[in-house]
């Protein structure tokens, strides 16, 4: 089958989110891969947001903007996203759309009828939403039997009778508009979001403590961990600031628990500061910077990378630092468990760069083989050690770390510039010296652990596309559509930013840059770091994800105009 | 037997000579030792300032961290490790400035740490411009006119706030701030000490003036009764009362909550979930395929 997109729209609080959510669950269920991702108003009524899914037998993890398949839940909805309905596509709505070929159906009045309440609405709307797709019935009676199972009995008896009736109305005015059929399939997808994978990754990684200030779209992650604590073990806690939040963590980590953070571009903007503590008291710390546009509040809601330069020049004085920005859940939860280990190991903050489209995407697996990664623990044995100094100089810059308690030795930490037991000196030559040596000793071993960029050559390309982070599906798209054009185009994609590894560039290659954000962050970087040369760059900024087709069409245009 | 001695460590102190908080200083060896508290069972946390530099010159575990940010590493530590004795050193500047959000929302997370703020009314260590505790219209190196803002009464609002331990004591009387000491750090919960410890340097009144003015509140003082307590420290006579202010029962304690429900141990002594654990997790995730 051919893939197939499918858009639920509607105001806040008209169970958008709902709707796509428990779609998402039927049409795995009956075997697909699915990828869904949102775009909504920072709001909790009102407005008009959508939820995105794509529907195929093999993943395709990549947003599409047109619309095989519309659900508006309302008039404004229609205004909005209807643009977006392909030609041959179909709007489902709750009224009849003048000259328009179209399945109306009286959602809440269906639900007030047959289950009392209009809210059973969007029960009726996903009921309908199934039909047009070609989903049996009774796959999506399981789903919700199963999702609503705490709710009781009779929830569910409701659910049942409104989806059903949304069903058979939908199938009645389907007849001659739908084609599609969904029928089972024995795929098998797992399916999980950036914030979930990133989770669970903390978690494997022996992840101890979590402090985090709400923030969209980080929230997340320490609100799955806090509504799991128990199975997991962490302590979550939601500080009063994020300035409260980092310095909880560094107090954490200091006491001998890998920690974390998570936060976006303004919380991370307060968090700075501590990125340094970390840095001069050698803590280990990995800190979640979820984008999103800024300046300032920007746009809450919407997805960016507009904070590439920020992370990697974040925090005051000199001191080592990495920073990754995984590309999908598989990749995010591997990142994470080296995210730990390596912060752990060289005792230096390590920052995962998402953004609101990673954070909120659902991808589709057919394996979640993080293969053999896993907890690597560092913390140094107490009893081989007469005279503890925490910031003993070494070689490698590397200092035994112990923790306070962990035996009778005391361990000292101070932002201050400081001695070998953390005291404050100001001995230049003599200490401050050595020390700023001794920190700036692990740079070297940073740049050999860090992984090479990711090469995606379909044939010996001539045009290649050089992104980071979140856009790599886009990329791929964008060079599978290119290629029907003609265009023989291959892709670059960094996916660990800071330090930069040694890494040679292929020569005589036309090369661009796709970045979410409007001044090229990335090609800045290169540029500075390998002396790289960039034809262009082809960047999106208005707060949605690079799409393939997006970037097909910037391509085009940009390089018909040089 | 622990000996005061074992507190001692050979670092350099960088206060002015004679500063009160020396006497500091030998309240907390006095006390610990009191306490039988060994080194290796103390961690003190500090910000900036003159005061959040005693850390350093005392042996015991320490994080010297950034102004104003004492507080929320202080929570961390207590978190992971509810063993370790964590006490926080810090200034009016500091505590009361820098951090006065951290204090606010310690007061309400209660955790089980000693809070002490060397308050000498006046920022010290920048030379000598005006705190949030300088009463109006002092004039300081910054404030030529004479401060014309009000000072805070942090006592108030912790008594306010829920705090079940509240004391002043004086950087001048080092055998009865050595008894507030050891009381806040037996006192299960937040404990918070105001110590008045005037500067030599850059302060308005001589200790003289100060010695003149405090008084210790005696036996008939009854430091459970809230109400009058914070009567006590809203009154603004000439005098200075010094001692136990308010001891409450103390409840709801910062992460007692995890603690029953998930472990009393140190954090530090969880084993971390295996990959079969993890796997079975993400099955979870797992649709279609049946």
């Amino acid at each position: 089958m051919e893939d197939l997109n499918v858009i639920i729209a509607g105001a806040a609080g008209q169970g958008v989110e709902t709707i796509g959510d428990l779609l998402i669950q039927t049409a795995a269920a009956q075997g697909y891969a699915v990828f869904s991702w949102k775009e909504y108003e920072s709001r909790i009524r009102g407005g008009q947001n959508s939820y995105s899914i794509r529907i195929s037998e093999a993943p395709r993890n990549a947003p599409v903007m047109e619309a095989d398949v519309l659900l508006a839940l309302n008039e404004g909805a229609i205004e909005k996203y209807g643009p977006l309905l392909k030609k041959e596509g179909t709007l489902l709505a709750e009224k009849k759309a003048k000259d328009r070929k179209m399945i109306a159906i009286p959602f809440a009045e269906i639900a007030q009828k047959v289950a009392g309440k209009k809210i059973y609405a969007n029960t009726v709307a996903l009921g309908a939403l199934a039909a047009v797709l070609g989903i049996e019935q009774q796959r999506l009676n399981a789903v919700l039997s199963r999702v609503f199972a705490v709710k009781g009995k009779d929830i569910i008896q409701s659910n049942h009778l409104a989806a059903e009736k949304g069903y058979l109305k939908a199938v009645a005015d389907c007849a001659d508009m739908c084609s599609w059929k969904l029928p089972k399939r024995p795929g098998k997808h797992y399916l999980l979001t950036v914030n979930e994978a990133i989770s669970l990754a903390s978690v494997y990684a022996g992840c101890r403590f979590i402090a985090a200030y709400p923030m969209s779209p980080s929230t997340g992650i320490i609100t799955f961990l806090a509504k799991h604590q128990e199975e997991f073990g962490v302590f979550a806690e939601q500080a009063e600031d994020e300035i409260a939040a980092i310095n909880m963590a560094i107090g954490a980590g200091y006491a001998g628990v890998r920690a974390m953070t998570a936060t976006s571009g303004g919380g991370f903007a307060l968090m700075v500061e501590g990125v340094s503590l970390a840095g001069m008291t050698e803590t280990p710390l990995v800190i979640v910077l979820a984008q999103r546009p800024g300046p300032a509040t920007g746009l809450q809601t919407r997805t960016a990378q507009g904070d590439l330069l920020f992370a990697v020049n974040a925090g005051h004085g000199e001191f080592p630092k990495m920073v990754f920005a995984p590309s999908d859940p598989l990749d995010a939860f591997i990142k994470t468990v080296r995210a730990f280990n390596l912060a752990d190991q060289y005792q230096i903050p390590v920052i995962l760069m998402t953004d609101q489209f990673l954070s909120d995407a659902h991808f589709s697996m057919e394996e979640f083989d993080f293969g053999r990664i896993e907890p690597q623990f560092h913390m140094a044995d107490s009893s081989h050690i007469k005279d503890y100094k925490r910031y003993a100089l070494t070689e490698d810059g590397i200092s035994p770390r112990l923790y306070p308690g962990c035996s009778s030795h005391l361990v000292g930490a101070d932002s201050d510039e400081h001695d070998e037991k953390g005291h404050m000196t100001e001995d230049l030559p003599g200490m401050a010296v050595p020390m700023a040596k001794k920190r700036l000793a692990k740079m070297k071993y940073l740049k050999a652990e860090i992984s090479m960029p990711e090469e995606v050559f379909l044939e010996e390309p001539d045009i290649i596309f050089v992104g980071w982070g979140s856009s790599r599906q886009g990329i791929v798209e964008a060079i599978r559509l290119l290629n029907k054009d003609g265009v023989n185009a291959g892709m670059i994609h960094f996916t660990e930013l800071w330090p930069l590894p040694e890494y040679a560039f292929p020569s005589g290659k036309s090369y661009w840059t796709v970045e979410n954000n409007s001044t090229g962050q990335l090609a800045r970087l290169l540029r500075s770091e390998y002396g790289m040369d960039f034809k262009g760059t082809l960047s999106r900024y208005d707060g949605l994800p690079l799409t393939g087709d997006f970037i097909r069409r910037q391509f085009n245009a940009q390089n018909k105009s040089l | 037997m622990l000996k005061i001695k074992a507190y001692d460590n050979e670092v350099e102190i960088q206060w002015c000579p004679e500063c009160p908080n020396f006497g500091i200083l030998q309240a907390f060896k006095s006390a610990l030792t009191q306490l039988h508290k060994a080194p290796h069972e103390v961690c003190f946390v500090s910000g900036i300032g003159q005061g959040a530099k005693l850390p350093h010159y005392l042996n015991c575990n320490f994080f010297n961290g950034l102004h104003g940010r004492a507080i929320p590493v202080a929570l961390g530590i207590q978190a992971v490790n509810p063993k370790m004795t964590t006490i926080v050193v810090t200034g009016d500047g500091d505590c009361y400035g820098e951090g006065g959000n951290h204090f606010l929302h310690a007061l309400r997370r209660n955790p089980d740490i000693t809070v002490v703020v060397h308050n000498n009314e006046i920022y010290a260590l920048t030379k000598g411009q005006a705190s949030p505790t300088t009463p109006l219209g002092e004039k300081r190196t910054l404030q030529t006119g004479g401060v014309e803002i009000a000072p805070l009464n942090m006592p108030a609002i912790a008594i306010l706030t829920g705090c079940t331990f509240v004391a002043r004591g004086f950087a001048g009387d080092v055998e009865h701030l050595k008894d507030i000491l050891v009381r806040a750090v037996k006192h299960r919960g937040f404990s918070y000490v105001d110590v008045v410890q005037p500067c030599i340097t850059w302060g308005t009144h001589p200790l003289s003036w100060y010695k003149e003015r405090i008084f210790k509140l005696g036996d008939d003082y009854d430091p459970s009764d809230r109400k009058a307590a914070l009567e006590g420290v809203l009154e603004r006579d000439d005098t200075i009362p010094i001692g136990v202010l308010y001891e409450g029962l103390s409840k709801n304690i910062f992460a007692d909550g995890f603690r029953e429900k998930i472990t009393k141990a140190p954090l530090t002594e969880l084993k971390p979930l295996g990959k079969a654990e993890i796997d079975h997790i993400i099955s979870g995730f797992a649709f279609g395929g049946e």
